[in-house]
């Protein structure tokens, strides 16, 4: 087992749901009650990261965020270190590449808030900003819930994109998955294992929730 | 021209999306039905004046206060217009109790008020002993008194309900129409509300607006509208089902009465002298004015519009038997009447049976010759 392998998909699960979420929120919100032209590309484009192959994810952001590019020399010359093979780098491909897992859910949840009791909340006068934190966001906890899971889950067995855009630095962008792959290469069966077990029961256990938080919301709405 | 600084008035016009054409005009403390068929524009109207939809052109104001004015481009948002809206399915808040759905209307009080006001509240609309409770563990008509509460928590200046009494059981019905008539004893608002259901507003409203296709038909009390239509599509949301054509022969002003020609018979109707001889019109009748001939037997009508034909359909219902006549004989000539459920056995009325009614002539009401829709 290699802790600071465990430790550091952890860490990047944990900043990625912190930063997506509330990103997520927004235009999960917008995409549920707004009718606009080119809403169907925007789907699209948060759904994207299901169905590209991480690699070629992984390509385009190295194009996109490479040091060479203007996008990493000023993110350079802010931090000091480019996004390319660091934590950071890591941290942003995760979190583009947890977009629909994050955004579809969200965007489920506020669809199933009826629009009459948005509108009941403001006739009761309301402001828009509290008919959201009183009565949206507590309507659409569950899809949040489904969100932060989703994206935690997904994080951890993130494979590909990491390993393109973050390489295998210890402690920097070694995760668990990548971890796990090293040790297959080496024949260490057994550490893998451990590896593996782990990630194996901590995705059951979140699949399970997000599906027993989708009963409980039919039942609610029943 | 009504007085516009009082009440509620509105004023809206609209081609695209609900075509609509209406003026409303509801004083403090009168009750407003607006009837028609689904689709028409009548909720598109309370949404209007809710401020949750707005019209190409209009003007709405409320005690002389201007929520809309197209023409300045002014328009309160819902937030600000103080109203109180009850949505057909109520659309109470599903992750609140009833007395914090309440209480949310009332988020510019502090805590304590709040409490007070929303237990007063649940007490005016008989809820006492389920504040508690979340909107599944309500019954329908609980659901409508907390959405009733909630939409009088704010003190609104205008109390809208969209099909208040659509979802829940007869008895219970009645019970919330009674609670109605008494809530508007103590509160003076103006109160529009939307029904697809006649009887409601007939027992219900001061006066009655005919809405189809967003254009105000006919506006007056439900006896004027039931008695007096001023058109064959009034008279059918007024469920009036006897329409004829016929054609006027000529008015007589000493006896007061206006002849008309139908089929072979020439009827006298109320002196109507809005209608010139020659024309032809749409005449209809309430089935209260029909009066049915014993049969084999001379009557006291008999001789005021006696009408010939045979029984087409005969249903009973309970203490009334719905007769359909065929004016003599004939498929497309169906005078609809109801009797008492025991004349109709003591004449031994059936499918087929020769029958005489009379039309008594105050009941007979014309109007302008309108193409079938």
């Amino acid at each position: 087992m290699e802790w600071s392998a465990l430790d550091l998909s952890l860490k990047l699960a944990f900043w990625t749901c912190v930063i997506l979420l509330p990103l997520a929120v927004l235009l999960g919100r917008a995409l549920a009650w707004n009718i606009f032209r080119g809403k169907a590309f925007v789907e699209a484009l948060v759904a994207v990261p299901l169905v590209l192959p991480p690699t070629v994810l992984g390509y385009y952001l190295i194009l996109s965020f490479g040091d060479a590019t203007w996008i990493g020399r000023l993110y350079y010359s802010i931090t000091g270190h480019g996004l390319v093979f660091t934590f950071d780098g890591l941290l942003l491909a995760s979190i583009i590449f947890n977009l629909p897992f994050a955004v579809q859910p969200m965007q489920r949840a506020f669809e199933a808030v009826p629009m009459n009791v948005r509108e009941a909340a403001w006739c009761c006068g309301l402001s828009h900003w509290v008919t959201f934190w009183r009565i949206e966001l507590p309507l659409a906890w569950t899809g949040m819930l489904s969100a932060l899971v989703l994206t935690f889950a997904h994080t951890l067995g993130e494979f590909g994109v990491v390993l393109m855009m973050g390489g295998n630095i210890p402690e920097e962008t070694r995760t668990l998955s990548i971890a796990i792959y090293d040790r297959v290469q080496m024949f260490d069966y057994s550490s893998a294992g451990i590896m593996s077990a782990v990630l194996l029961s901590l995705s059951v256990l979140a699949i399970t929730f997000v599906y027993v938080l989708g009963y409980r919301r039919r039942r609610h709405h029943a | 021209m009504p007085n516009t600084n009082s009440g509620l008035y509105v004023r809206v016009q609209q081609e695209k999306l609900v075509p609509l054409d209406s003026e409303i005009h509801c004083a403090p403390g009168e009750l407003i039905a607006l009837i028609g068929p689904s689709g028409g524009g009548k909720t598109t109207l309370l949404r209007m004046i809710a401020g949750l939809a707005d019209p190409t052109e209009g003007k709405i104001s409320c005690d002389g206060e201007t929520w809309l004015d197209t023409e300045q481009a002014a328009s309160l948002s819902p937030q600000n217009r103080r109203i109180g809206y009850v949505f057909q399915d109520y659309a109470l808040f599903p992750h609140m109790s009833a007395s914090q759905n309440i209480e949310a209307a009332l988020l510019d009080l502090p805590k304590a008020e709040r409490r007070k006001k929303s237990n007063e509240l649940i007490e005016m609309v008989n809820l006492s002993g389920l504040e508690n409770r979340l909107p599944r563990q309500l019954s329908g008509g609980q659901r409508q008194r907390v959405a009733l509460a909630r939409a009088l928590a704010r003190n609104p200046r205008v109390l809208l309900m969209d099909e208040p009494f659509s979802a829940v059981d007869q008895v219970t019905r009645r019970k919330l129409q009674y609670e109605l008539v008494q809530l508007r004893q103590r509160i003076k608002l103006p109160i529009i509300f939307v029904t697809h259901d006649l009887n409601d507003a007939m027992l219900l409203a001061d006066r009655i607006y005919a809405i189809s296709r967003g254009v105000t038909l006919q506006n007056g009390p439900p006896m004027e509208l039931m008695c007096y239509p001023e058109n064959a599509s009034v008279a059918r949301l007024m469920d009036l089902q006897n329409i004829f054509e016929g054609e006027v022969i000529d008015h007589d002003e000493d006896s007061e009465v206006t002849r008309v020609k139908w089929l072979d018979y020439e009827l006298q109707a109320r002196l109507q002298q809005t209608h010139s001889p020659g024309k032809t019109v749409n005449w209809a009748i309430l089935p209260s004015y029909i009066v049915l001939h014993r049969r084999h037997r001379p009557s006291r009508g008999e001789r005021e519009n006696p009408i010939h034909g045979i029984v087409g359909e005969l249903t009973v219902m309970g203490e009334n038997t719905v007769i359909v006549m065929l004016v003599n004989g004939r498929e497309d000539q169906r005078l609809t009447l109801s009797v008492s459920s025991h004349v109709a056995e003591r004449n031994f009325l059936a499918v087929d049976a020769d029958i005489t009614v009379s039309l008594l002539q105050e009941g007979v009401h014309l109007m302008p010759l309108q193409a079938k829709d």
